[in-house]
């Protein structure tokens, strides 16, 4: 088994990592969409996207049937999986990986939610280290607000409603996001993640990941589409 | 309460006043069996048996089972899958039966499933640690065959045949099922050989009769139950719980005798 910073891949994985409602979706869409016109192939993998377990994590969420072990567990699983199927392949043939989450989120949330810090570290040791993650780091309230106010309700585990900080989702769910805030900056340093402002607009956004990003693609990789 | 390495998030450490008993060993060596006849038996004598085993979670049960007959299981993504299933019936079963008194029997536990990962090429200080919140339990039986071949000829009285990942095909050891089948279990073998020093496993030569294991388990689960008296007689015919089946309380009433060779 190789461990993060131990594989040797001619592709590139860049990913984004960042609270709900910080715009890093947005900013991979656009991401993708460059490269693609560029000429390279690329490959996007979502965080939660594994078809094999993607029955049971939904069957789960909606019985509630999760605990911090289980929530944590049943995600590396999808991870492995993407990490085995979707992630290594293109790498290996030279490919780009965008990668919308990461292990960074499972580190986040779960330790957020009460899961050893180390032991997490332990069960996502087996992933490829990025070329580059970037953290898109907004202000607590400006991320909240975005998602409360795009949002008929909150999910019961996406509020964090699993941990009993509060019976109210709204609170529960600034509760939740601090702490997960709190994991982000802890890891920024611990794995040289990339911040980027996220309060800026999002053009400004983009320019500066596409000029971060340049320097590690390889002209050559580029394919012809007709 | 012991665990293994990090312990479960969330969990009072307590003691508690159960037993957690383990029954190990390979594929066709007759785990399922002693565990149904230990059941029935600690149920006559009074205890509170809960059974379980290996892909019987509410949460990951039926994912596993689905995503094993595509065989498109990645070698990671499966040990995280049973990895999940496992720590599920730990927390929601095992752990709150053995604070209610039970027995739990558990038909394999991290043993299997870390020898499993170890004979795939995966890193053992990693399996391990990912299942370091596994309490240690009172006793692990491991009931022991000599070699692979013995295992074939107790599959083939079973009229069970090969299965795709008992003969761990997905390792391509060999030309066909047989070939991969006793080069894989010869390895798992050679895995739980090590293991039983390191877990202190208590090996039973499982290659007799099921009477005579099934009283060598008896006598030895009395001692862990800190019970005395006539452990297991000959002549006694023994109600056994259909398995898996059953359901958590419910004994059936599947009579068989032990005088008579189940497998040969």
């Amino acid at each position: 088994m190789i461990s993060y910073g131990q594989h040797q891949f001619p592709g590139k994985l860049f990913v984004v990592e960042g609270t709900d409602g910080s715009g890093k979706s947005t900013q991979m869409a656009l991401l993708y969409q460059w490269l693609k016109a560029e000429g390279y192939p690329v490959f996007f993998s979502e965080w939660n996207s594994s078809p094999l377990v993607k029955d049971t994590t939904r069957r789960a969420k909606k019985r509630h049937l999760f605990t911090p072990a289980t929530f944590s567990l049943l995600h590396a699983t999808d991870f492995a999986d993407r990490t085995e199927r979707d992630i290594i392949p293109p790498l290996k043939a030279g490919a780009i990986v965008l990668a919308d989450r990461y292990i960074y989120t499972a580190f986040a949330r779960d330790v957020a939610r009460g899961c050893d810090r180390h032991w997490v570290r332990d069960v996502y040791s087996f992933a490829v280290k990025p070329t580059m993650a970037f953290f898109f780091r907004a202000p607590l309230n400006v991320a909240i607000d975005r998602i409360v106010s795009g949002r008929p309700s909150l999910k019961y585990y996406e509020a964090g409603l699993d941990a009993g900080w509060s019976d109210d989702p709204e609170e529960s769910f600034t509760i939740f996001q601090g702490k997960i805030l709190e994991e982000y900056d802890r890891m920024v340093a611990e794995f040289g993640l990339t911040v980027i402002d996220a309060s800026r607009s999002i053009e400004r956004q983009q320019r500066e990941m596409r000029m971060l990003i340049g320097p590690h693609l390889n002209r050559k990789k580029r394919v012809r589409l007709n | 309460m012991q665990f293994y390495g990090t312990p479960l998030p969330g969990v009072e450490q307590e003691s508690y006043s159960g037993k957690l008993i383990v029954i190990e060993g390979t594929d066709g060596v007759g785990r399922s069996t002693h565990t149904a006849l230990l059941r029935t038996w600690l149920e006559s004598r009074g205890h509170a048996v809960l059974d379980t085993g290996m892909t019987r979670s509410i949460l990951a049960g039926r994912g596993i089972k689905e995503a094993k007959t595509g065989h498109t299981l990645g070698r990671l993504t499966m040990q995280l899958f049973y990895a999940t299933d496992f720590i599920d019936r730990l927390e929601n079963e095992m752990l709150p039966k053995l604070r209610a008194g039970f027995v739990v029997l558990t038909d394999r536990y991290i043993y299997s499933a870390i020898a499993r990962a170890e004979v795939r090429g995966i890193d053992s200080t990693w399996i391990r640690s990912t299942y370091g919140m596994a309490l240690v339990p009172d006793a692990i039986f491991y009931l022991r065959i000599g070699t692979a071949q013995q295992l074939v000829e107790r599959l083939l009285s079973s009229g069970r045949g090969f299965d795709y990942w008992e003969s761990g095909m997905d390792l391509h050891l060999g030309e066909d099922f047989y070939d991969s089948f006793i080069e894989y279990q010869t390895r798992m073998l050679k895995v739980f050989d090590r293991m039983t020093g390191e877990y202190g496993f208590h090996a039973l030569n499982a290659s007799r009769s099921v009477r005579s294991v099934a009283a060598d388990l008896r006598k030895a689960v009395m001692r862990v139950l800190d019970e005395s008296g006539p452990a297991a007689e000959d002549n006694v015919s023994v109600i056994q719980p259909l398995r898996d089946k059953a359901g958590p309380s419910k004994p059936s009433t599947n009579l068989i005798d032990l005088n008579k060779k189940v497998l040969p």
